[in-house]
């Protein structure tokens, strides 16, 4: 059982002044595993605290990070799963499943992690599993309004892969959960 | 070398002392058993004269006194007994006075008269009376002050308090005050005859010493605030004066600290309370050198666990005007003690901040009042250089905030930002970052455009650049630091009402225009993002708000935004300011503004023409330019057909030329949008695609020539993918025999000679052939379509 943390979008300071205080004290060192960030964090500040819950941090880079040194996407395979990492603004139309399902091809993974509309998607398709675990602060989005803050934590084990969502609504920690399997030797 | 020979002295005398004790008690105790009260008498006085010492510090002093003490228990025992010894109480009263040296004689003195008392045979208060006044032929300081205290000792349970045994007629509480008063007068007396003189040295065993023996003096004090029959009104009209008198006149400096310290210790807060007046007028009658502020430190912190602790009183404290009388009396003292130095005079109004914030935290005036005083200590002064006194300004502006945790509260205090001005600007910045941070911690919200106003004026050393800031000191992770929290304390900057909130973005905005370059990339996008949140909010808002005469509309903030975003350009920040007229094009876009959005359309394309001239940088922007403009639907076709073409043309422009081919291909999604009404060109959509083909063959012939084989065919795939989108979407432009092509080509590609062999490509081609099969076997419509397609 390995758990995952996938989080983006959280533009503090532009957006947003800091995440809610309800994630923050959920979000606890030592429980989790893996960080995987879509980008836009996006000061140094955030990044440390990223790291200081899990050394194992990994991020794309989004329009707005400070740092350019992250990368524009990532492959990552964790157990069973081969994961890609985008922000998401590169890929136009923004948000469209066809487009990102063509980067999730030219990444060959299994779950494509990507960001940038700030709005929670879980879904599967013939390439895999797309997820968008929105934007933990709930910020501003040109494409989504009334965005509510979320992140994602996956638990994998062996073939299957538990998505938890995590969302900030009307100030209550709401949870949902999406169950994903694989096939042997093939994509989902 | 002297010192040690000194003590090694002392240490000898004290043992030859304590020897010359246990020698005589010997005989003592032999006495006692016989019965023999010459003898006992006559080696009891032989015993004490080893008390009669000038040669030791107090601190071996008392090992001997101690000896001495336990000896004259023994010998109270025998006194009392008179069965023992035949003689009547008061005949040994008059018996021990006999004794040849005058120490002994009233040690023996007070030892029987310990008896006389408990044995009713006289007044209580005359024998105390009569003791107190005996001892008065001892005057030297040491052995004075531990006759005294002995006096003190055997007395205490025998004073003729309120309900104990020797109340009587005649002999009352106030005969019992009156005692111990004047033993207590009578002990200062001699103890402040120790005087500090001579050499440093000297002084300083001097005042080791006189602090050794001051427990002596105090105790008279803790006596007092034992005995049950002083009341208030006693304690008020007899005891406190007197106490009072006796440590003004002593006119001693060790003396009136201790004393007024144990004063306020031994009594209780009620009294206090209600003896302020008196016990605050003497605060100025003392030595110069008194550190009072620390005495009334000490009364204040009192007084506030008195209220905390007790919240019924709370009234008393405002009708007894506590406020104004410790305001008052340290107003006094520091005009008494001109010299006292500023951290003095700042720490005693802390002192009193928190004293008012813990009884008074409703009576903002009173705060304000207490910053008041310090703004006048603080004036007439140059800056503040002294850490100390800093850190005190900074405790003292720190206080309200810990308090009150709304930060509105604090911002109402008028003399908080003139107490703020007196700092130096590097403290300035450390209040003002306390200052944000507890605003972020109490998760506060400052809702008015004045209260925003004057939240900027406090924390204006973050926000512009003030006198005094030396240039050389900038560390830029400090700045940086400071910069990232005033843009989250403008998120909490939020009104419902959008009038009140618009006028807050104004005032933030008039106020962070004054920061400069360095500041402007930090603090105008969270002010951006603020503004097009409200415009959000006003969108769903219909006609104009009734009553007002110049509303909020999201054409006004708009041109706020044009004007705000502008302002980058002096930095120059142009990749952010580029992003932020995109975020407002496509809000522009959502309020169905066509020039508007137009014209932050165009402000993006000047800036990309002008000023990003990083390649990495120019494949960013132009996504984000072809992103932004593939979601606006608000254009004619003739402005549609302007932006489009620019974007087009500086996709085919960029440097390298896997870059222009996807930009291009990105390009393709500008002339065919999904939804109901989007357009669907479907011509030149394929024109792109074409496009796109010619600049990957191009990429991939230049390889060949320069690299001397072919890149990777990724780019070929990826144009196949989107060949294989509009495909499905439904591009008559796009056909399946253009789909093979296509797959043929990338086949030829990757089995060429010339072929670099990729795995990721490789993966990738193989992952669209399997989606392409997948169709297949859907069935249906989609299944018919990729029937065609042979993989």
């Amino acid at each position: 059982m390995v758990l995952v943390l996938a989080i983006g979008d959280l533009h503090i300071p532009h957006r947003a002044p800091d995440l809610p205080a309800k994630f923050k004290s959920m979000l606890v060192p030592g429980k989790i595993q893996h960080i995987i960030c879509t980008g836009n964090l996006c000061i140094k500040e955030v990044h440390d605290y990223l790291k200081s819950l899990c050394p194992s941090l990994h991020i794309t880079r989004g329009e707005y990070d400070e740092d350019s040194r992250y990368p524009e996407t990532k492959t990552i395979t964790i157990g069973q799963f081969k994961i890609g990492l985008c922000h998401g603004h590169q890929v136009v139309p923004w948000g469209d499943l066809d487009s990102l399902a063509m980067l999730q091809r030219q990444l060959d993974v299994d779950i494509l992690v990507t960001g940038h509309t700030h709005q929670f998607k879980a879904y599967k398709h013939e390439a895999g599993v797309v997820i968008n675990p929105g934007s933990a602060t709930g910020a501003y989005s040109s494409i989504t309004y009334d965005v509510n803050p979320s992140f994602v934590l996956m638990d994998i084990d062996g073939l299957r892969v538990v998505v938890y969502v995590y969302e900030l609504i009307d100030g209550e920690v709401k949870v949902d959960k999406i169950d994903f399997k694989k096939t042997p030797t093939t994509t989902i | 070398m002297m010192i040690s020979d000194a003590i090694e002295d002392e240490d000898k005398w004290l043992a030859e002392g304590i020897a010359g004790i246990q020698h005589n008690a010997f005989y003592m105790h032999r006495a006692l058993d016989s019965d023999n009260l010459r003898e006992a008498l006559k080696y009891s006085a032989q015993l004490l004269s080893e008390l009669r010492t000038s040669r030791l510090s107090p601190h071996k002093y008392y090992e001997l006194y101690m000896r001495a003490f336990d000896e004259l228990r023994k010998l109270e025992m025998f006194f009392k007994e008179e069965e023992r010894h035949g003689c009547s109480v008061m005949d040994l009263y008059e018996l021990v006075q006999h004794a040849g040296n005058v120490l002994p004689r009233l040690y023996l003195l007070c030892t029987v008269g310990s008896v006389y008392i408990k044995s009713k045979e006289a007044p209580a208060k005359d024998v105390l009376k009569d003791l107190v006044e005996m001892c008065r032929a001892v005057q030297h300081p040491i052995r004075g002050l531990f006759l005294r205290s002995y006096l003190a000792q055997i007395s205490r349970d025998k004073l003729p308090d309120i309900g104990s045994e020797y109340e009587g007629d005649g002999d009352t509480v106030m005969d019992a005050v009156e005692f111990v008063l004047q033993n207590f007068s009578e002990m200062n007396k001699l103890w402040v005859r120790m005087e500090l003189q001579g050499p440093a040295r000297v002084r300083d065993k001097m005042e080791k010493e006189r602090n050794e023996l001051r427990d002596l003096v105090g105790k008279n004090l803790h006596v007092l605030s034992q005995i049950e029959g002083i009341d208030l009104d006693l304690y008020k009209e007899t005891v406190l004066p007197r106490v009072l008198e006796q440590v003004v006149n002593c006119k001693d400096e060790l003396a009136q600290y201790y004393l007024m310290d144990c004063l306020i210790q031994v009594f209780p807060d009620e009294y206090h309370l209600q003896t302020l007046e008196t016990l605050l007028g003497a605060c100025p009658q003392l030595q110069p050198t008194v550190d009072i502020k620390t005495v009334l430190s000490q009364l204040m912190e009192r007084l506030s666990s008195y209220a905390a602790s007790s919240p019924e009183v709370l009234p008393e404290f405002l009708q007894v005007e506590a406020f104004a009388k410790l305001s008052a009396a340290i107003g006094k003292v520091i005009e008494t003690q001109g010299d006292m130095p500023v951290v003095g005079a700042i720490t005693l109004y802390v002192s009193l901040l928190t004293f008012t914030l813990r009884v008074h935290p409703d009576r903002l005036d009173y705060v304000d009042q207490v910053l008041g005083s310090c703004v006048k200590i603080l004036s007439n002064k140059p800056k503040l250089e002294d850490s100390r006194a800093t850190k005190q300004v900074v405790a003292l502006l720190s206080a309200p905030l810990e308090k009150y945790s709304d930060i509105v509260t604090s911002l109402t205090l008028s003399n908080y930002p003139r107490v703020m001005d007196h700092l130096d600007s590097g403290t300035n910045k450390i209040m003002a970052m306390v200052i944000i941070q507890s605003i972020m911690t109490n998760q506060a919200c400052v809702s008015s455009a004045d209260k925003v106003d004057v939240l900027f004026e406090l924390i204006k050393g973050l926000i512009k650049d003030l006198e005094g800031d030396s240039d050389d000191e900038l560390d830029e992770e400090d700045f940086n630091e400071e910069q990232n929290s005033v843009a989250r304390v403008i998120h909490v900057l939020y009104n419902d009402d959008p009038e009140e909130m618009l006028k807050i973005i104004c005032t933030v905005r008039k106020h962070i225009m004054t920061g400069g370059p360095k500041r402007l990339p930090f603090t105008v996008p969270p002010l951006v993002f603020s503004a097009l949140k409200l415009i959000r909010r006003l969108q769903n808002q219909d006609g104009d708000v009734a009553g007002e005469e110049d509303p909020a509309t999201p054409k006004k903030i708009f041109q706020l935004l044009n004007q705000t975003i502008e302002a980058l350009s002096y930095v120059p920040s142009p990749e952010l300011a580029l992003r932020l007229y995109l975020q407002c094009a496509e809000a522009a876009n959502d309020c169905d503004l066509e020039p508007v959005a137009y014209d932050f359309f165009t402000q993006a394309f000047v800036l990309y023409e002008e000023e990003i001239a990083d390649s990495k940088a120019q494949v960013t922007a132009i996504h984000l330019i072809i992103g932004t403009l593939q979601r606006t639907n608000v254009f004619g076709v003739e402005n549609r057909d302007t932006l489009t073409h620019k974007a087009t043309g500086y996709s085919a422009k960029l440097l390298k030329k896997p870059d222009q081919c996807r930009a291009v291909y990105a390009c393709s999604h500008l002339f065919w949008v999904d939804d109901q009404d989007g357009i669907k060109d479907g011509e030149r959509v394929l024109l792109c695609l074409k496009r796109a083909l010619r600049i990957a063959n191009a990429a991939q012939q230049m390889a060949n020539v320069t690299r001397g084989s072919s890149g990777p065919v990724t780019l070929f795939v990826e144009i196949l993918n989107k060949y294989l989108y509009y495909f499905e979407k439904g591009n008559p432009q796009i056909t399946s025999a253009a789909i093979q092509g296509l797959i043929e080509l990338i086949k030829t590609e990757m089995q060429s000679d010339t072929a670099t062999p990729d795995q990721i490509s490789d993966a990738f081609f193989a992952c669209t052939l399997r989606y392409i099969q997948f169709q297949k076997q859907k069935g249906g419509a989609m299944g018919d379509k990729f029937d065609t397609i042979k993989v």
